[in-house]
């Protein structure tokens, strides 16, 4: 996405302009190589200078006879063209100011298209957003299969579509049905994926250390090549069509009759709607941008896009979106400083589904890990949940198998304390009882060397009352994890008073190390997390008890935007694990976390409906059958703690509101009491660790867009109905009676 | 002339262990004349080649090593097999060593060992590979299906089995042509290292070219004496290389790359060539030797092996190496009067030569001050190398040591100096010193 960018082609300037800081060139046998490089930043970003300057550079070059094609090259290590600069859209009024960027970006690579002279983009690094639009408007694209190069259009993820030409290049360039997979997941494309799609035409393996910086030589080398392509496109040696295969042909052909188009976009839309729930509006965009452009040709196309893109950009799901990226990106820092020093070796006590887990992200990035288990099953049984993480991994060639093995070298598995004194951290994933947790404090502490770090893994208990059986209750910390812990970004560590700043910036180096999203708590019954979602659950509970099934409330959790119901998620949790947490909470908070009477659970447990990992729980699940059935022996303890619903607030609505409100309630509890920091951990937490309705962006920034004002009267009505449990806190109280104030700026 | 002999590398304690001769068969391409034998039969002609070129008494051999790389299964210890069937004593002990390029030099440092620790007087060492044919298996479903063949009892049993077969099953399996742990081939990380080292391909070409016209000369000159001539049943007698085949800068520059396409430089011109031949040196104490009536050619003195990333630096072997060992040894490149460099290829090669001539590399890849230098090309590879005379795996570690010995008589020197490089990121340097004439 570009804008401002016609300066200077049609008027001659009257002043010689500023140096320019972010393009440069220089002609190497007619070829002029075009040089990114934004010094202000770690990333190039499509900023007014960077615009401003590409575009002088540009006319330069096609006002020069001697040059004949162009090669367009970061210098910047890692990063071709991140995107656009997100403030540049968030600074803008109305949908049309939006719009007018669109537009101005379709120009400028449309200008780049046409060029009369062959563009090549060499990319090396991060190729995402504006900066694969840019790319894919050059006639021919060489890229590095370094790491760090991944193309994306990851726009729709922000609640916004590819503005600058994307949705119109992409289906021409991949067809139809890749296109809009690349578009509507925004998923990362490596660079021999990309050339396998077509997406890139040459790919270039990284290089080693040679007599200067790899990286250095490799953007030397990407260039050196895609001089040699340029030559190639000026004297026609090389051309840019590229060979299609059979089943491209094939598909091409069929792709060109109108009925088969309308069906591919009705396919489309239909599994967007199922995905979405309607909840999200980017998806639905891209699709009427790219059918225009299709169907009605590019000027169309073109228009739809733009205007599209001016819209998206005003949804609050947008803002949503745009919010959690920007707050996933804080979360991803260290704000606690360097720790003295570094955790190089950690233990994990408990080989169950977390420790195997957490022993998993751990050796992925090759730290060594001691994983300790009583029992030579349960060791077992652990290291193969590693081995199997890393092996899918394997299967889908994102690690090679000789990788594998090599990160599996970093584990070892046993029985005993042995080791013990030289590893800097010890997390614990034992059982959730108090007094396991003191047993095997008191016994990790006898082995380990002054500087280790105690971890705890709990999702409830107070770390507190943990480390009250500590010798050193300053190097005594909460880390939560969430499971399963390779899949779940979050990880929630939690701080006593006790707790020393060093230990919480070791605790959250690891996390990040483990490629976490990391906020930061109080400690608390229940800390943040697992403190919002208990009295969401008891709340389920009551409505299970008041008579909606557990589909009908599945389908309006997720009909809200959860991505799990609150049934099949009480199945994954585990009813007994749901159980012990609302018990616990419930004592600690008391009549505030009532609701669903905890006998339903206990009965369920009886009967061994434990959730998924017995087979029954809500739902009776079976290896065979995808569609999951109601579980009969559930139905009827429901029925046995039946009750009546109060008519006035069971409307689907006010069930799903009910939900909601308690959740968000809760939350803004956590500030008002100081466990959360800021509503930015708190949306990140909910959203990342809970299925908070992502196009929500979170409790807080739910409250700022539905209104404080709004829930509040909901509540009111909800607490006339069922008592305290609906008391809205002080401090929804007062945002909701002065709606100027806001948890987000 | 003879310039004044430098100081000798003859430790205190230390027996001398001796290069007493060393023998190949011609290196020939792989799928020509040697094409119907099999890898024990070239081994079988080096040792036997050594024996009679020695006079050396069959039972006074204490040891064999031999090495190889490609493994025959049928003759899994190549060393015993190829002894018993070149004639040595029944009684003298063999086995068989592998470390890829290297493993002819990994079976000559073996029985340096045995002598120098007084265990051994006297060692064959060498080295064979026959690529013009390589084992190609069935593959592992197939395996598996007939191994539960073997062991089904009922005529049920096996039949049930039988059914279970597929097309698939009749896919085979070949060889292993790249790394296992990174799953590249040689040539992709040979054109890799020459890019991050920028050496161009008219360098690449140029080096090959001159590889190719030194052992065209060395030949016609008669130089390579190692050879021992082989006679194939059936067929003429070989006496010698056939790879050797000096081209124009135009002709190799038409080539199209190997291995990254299309922008690559490593091309089959530039690249050592699949070569079957075997090699075989008499190693022994000083004393021994002498007292026997033999007059040794060089001593063999300090020796290294390194070993590094297997990705990034899989060739580099010879830049680590040499710093080692003349350090080991107290010696400077410039006491070396001749370099042998395994040649796998000319990017390789010259990859290890900017390497070793760059500071950056020496200060942050090897953790050392400055670089240790490049040899100069007046004492590099004069009478060819693996590019040009072949590439036998495992055979041409023996061919660097024996050349290495010849030169330095030829020409006079005292100190000769081998690298190599191997499969692996591994790679080995050993000084060699001549003998008094």
């Amino acid at each position: 996405l570009f804008y401002s960018c016609l300066r200077g082609s049609d008027r001659v300037p009257l002043f010689p302009s500023p140096a320019r800081t972010h393009v440069n060139y220089e002609v190497k046998d007619n070829v002029a190589v075009i040089r990114i490089n934004d010094p202000t930043s770690k990333v190039n970003t499509l900023t007014r200078q960077l615009q401003d300057d590409m575009m002088e550079v540009l006319n330069e070059v096609w006002g020069n006879s001697a040059v004949k094609s162009a090669v367009i090259i970061s210098t910047k290590p890692g990063c071709f063209i991140a995107g656009a600069n997100i403030d540049m859209i968030k600074v803008c009024k109305s949908a049309e100011e939006v719009s007018k960027l669109s537009k101005e970006g379709q120009m400028m690579f449309e200008k780049i298209e046409k060029s009369p002279i062959p563009f090549v983009a060499a990319v090396n690094g991060t190729c995402m957003g504006g900066g694969l639009e840019f790319a894919i408007a050059c006639h021919y694209r060489v890229a590095t299969k370094s790491k760090k190069t991944v193309m994306a259009l990851p726009e729709v993820m922000l609640g916004l579509l590819p503005g600058a030409g994307g949705t119109q290049r992409m289906p021409k360039m991949l067809g139809l049905p890749t296109a809009f997979d690349v578009m509507l997941t925004g998923r990362s494309i490596r660079a021999d994926k990309a050339k396998k799609m077509g997406l890139v035409h040459h790919v270039i393996d990284p290089l080693g250390p040679g007599v200067k910086d790899p990286e250095e030589r490799l953007i030397e080398y990407l260039e050196e090549v895609a001089v040699g392509v340029a030559k190639g496109l000026a004297k026609k040696t090389v051309t840019v069509e590229k060979k299609k295969g059979l089943m491209q042909k094939v598909q091409d052909a069929v792709l060109g009759i109108p009925l088969v188009r309308n069906q591919v976009y009705k396919t489309v839309t239909q599994k967007v709607m199922k995905q979405t729930k309607g909840l999200y509006p980017a998806p639905l965009s891209i699709i009427e941008a790219v059918q225009a452009g299709v169907e009605k040709g590019p000027a169309e196309g073109y228009h739809v896009e733009a205007v599209n893109f001016g819209k998206l950009a005003m949804t609050p799901e947008s803002r949503a979106l745009i919010g959690l990226y920007q707050g996933q990106v804080a979360c991803k820092k260290n704000n606690f400083g360097k720790p003295e020093r570094e955790v190089k070796s950690l233990a994990v006590l408990g080989a169950g589904l977390m420790g195997a887990g957490i022993a998993q992200v751990t050796v992925d990035k090759g730290v060594a890990t001691i994983l300790k288990d009583t029992t030579t099953e349960g060791l077992a049984r652990g290291h193969d949940q590693v081995y199997k993480g890393l092996n899918d991994k394997a299967k889908k060639k994102s690690i090679t198998t000789f990788e594998r093995d090599m990160t599996l070298s970093f584990l070892k598995g046993q029985l005993d304390y042995s080791g013990f004194e030289k590893v800097d951290m010890v997390i614990e994933a034992v059982f959730e009882d108090l007094s396991i947790k003191h047993k095997v404090l008191k016994e990790v502490e006898a082995v380990i060397p002054p500087h280790c770090i105690f971890a705890s893994n709990t999702s409830a208990l107070p770390i507190r009352e943990i480390a009250a059986a500590s010798k050193r209750p300053e190097k005594v910390i909460g880390m939560h994890y969430f499971s399963p812990v390779d899949k779940m970004q979050l990880l929630e560590i939690i701080t006593t008073d006790k707790t020393s700043k060093d230990t919480t910036a070791s605790a959250v180096a690891v996390g990040l190390k483990q490629g976490k999203v990391i906020i930061v708590v109080g400690d608390g019954p229940g800390f943040y997390t697992t403190r919002c979602l208990a009295p969401t659950l008891v709340e389920g509970i009551r409505i299970l008890q008041e008579g909606v099934g557990p589909k009908k409330l599945d389908s309006l959790t997720t009909g809200f935007g959860f991505p799990v119901g609150v049934s099949t998620l009480i199945d994954e949790v585990g009813v007994d694990v749901a159980a012990h947490v609302a018990e616990d909470l419930g004592k600690a908070f008391g009549s505030r976390f009532g609701g669903g009477n905890v006998d339903v659970l206990k009965t369920m447990i009886q009967k061994g409906f434990k959730g998924r990992k017995s087979g029954k729980g809500c739902y009776v699940y079976s290896a065979k059958k995808k569609d999951k059935q109601v579980n009969s022996g559930t139905e009827e303890i429901l029925k046995a703690f039946k009750l009546t619903a109060p008519p006035a607030v069971s409307g689907d609505e006010d069930v799903q509101y009910r939900l909601v409100s308690r959740f968000v309630n809760e939350a803004a509890l956590c500030l008002q009491e100081g466990i959360l920091a800021d509503p930015v951990q708190g949306d990140i937490g909910a959203v990342f660790g809970l299925g908070f309705p992502p196009c929500l962006g979170g409790p807080f920034r739910f409250l700022d867009s539905f209104g404080a004002d709004k829930l509040v009267q909901k509540m009111k009505r909800y607490e006339d109905a069922y008592g305290n449990q609906f008391t809205p806190c002080q401090l929804l109280l007062d945002y909701a009676k002065d709606p100027s104030k806001k948890f987000h700026k | 002339a003879l310039k004044p002999l430098g100081k000798t590398l003859s430790k205190p304690g230390v027996r001398n262990v001796v290069l007493v001769e060393g023998v190949r068969t011609p290196f020939l391409q792989a799928g020509t004349t040697y094409a119907d034998l099999m890898a024990h039969d070239l081994a079988r002609g080096a040792l036997q080649g050594l024996l009679n070129r020695t006079a050396f008494p069959k039972e006074a051999v204490d040891y064999i090593v031999y090495g190889t790389v490609i493994q025959e299964v049928k003759t899994s210890n190549v060393a015993r097999e190829a002894a018993l069937g070149a004639g040595f004593s029944d009684k003298t002990p063999a086995h068989t060593v592998t470390m890829a390029c290297i493993s002819s030099n990994q079976a000559m440092t073996t029985a340096v060992g045995l002598v120098a620790s007084g265990q051994c007087d006297a060692v064959v060492a060498g080295g064979v590979e026959f690529m013009s044919d390589v084992p190609i298996r069935h593959s592992r479903k197939m395996r598996k299906m007939m191994l539960s063949l073997n062991r089904a009892r009922t005529l049920g049993a096996r039949l049930s089995l039988l059914g279970s077969l597929r097309l698939s099953h009749l896919v085979p399996e070949l060889p292993a042509v790249s790394e296992f742990s990174t799953a590249e081939m040689m040539g992709h990380s040979a054109d890799r290292l020459a890019a991050a080292f920028g050496i161009s391909r008219l360098d690449q070409d140029e080096f090959a070219l001159r590889s190719h016209v030194l052992a065209k000369k060395a030949q016609d000159e008669g130089l390579l004496t190692d050879i021992v001539d082989f006679k194939v049943p059936g067929k003429d007698i070989v006496s010698k290389d056939n790879g050797i085949r000096p081209s124009t800068m135009e002709q190799m520059s038409k080539l199209k790359p190997a291995f990254i396409k299309p922008h690559g430089t490593v091309t089959a011109a530039n690249s050592s060539y699949l070569t079957d031949g075997a090699s075989a040196v008499l190693i022994m104490s000083e004393e021994k030797a002498l007292a026997m009536g033999y007059k040794p050619k060089a001593y063999l003195r300090d020796f290294v092996y390194v070993s590094q990333d297997p990705k990034d630096q899989l060739l580099l072997g010879p830049t680590y190496a040499i710093p080692k060992v003349l350090e080991r040894s107290g010696l400077t490149l410039a006491d070396i009067d001749a370099f042998e460099f395994h040649e796998a290829f000319a990017g390789q090669v010259l990859a290890n030569l900017t390497a070793m001539e760059s500071d950056w590399f020496a200060q942050n890849c090897m953790g050392r001050k400055a670089k240790v230098g490049a040899p100069p090309m007046e004492k590099f590879n004069l009478w060819g190398g693996s590019l040009s005379l072949g590439h036998p795996f495992a055979a041409t570690g023996c061919r660097l040591v024996t050349m290495v010995a010849h030169r330095l008589k030829k020409e006079g020197g005292q100190y000769g100096l081998v690298a190599a490089c191997a499969a692996g990121g591994q790679g080995h340097a050993m000084l060699v010193e001549a003998c008094p004439q």
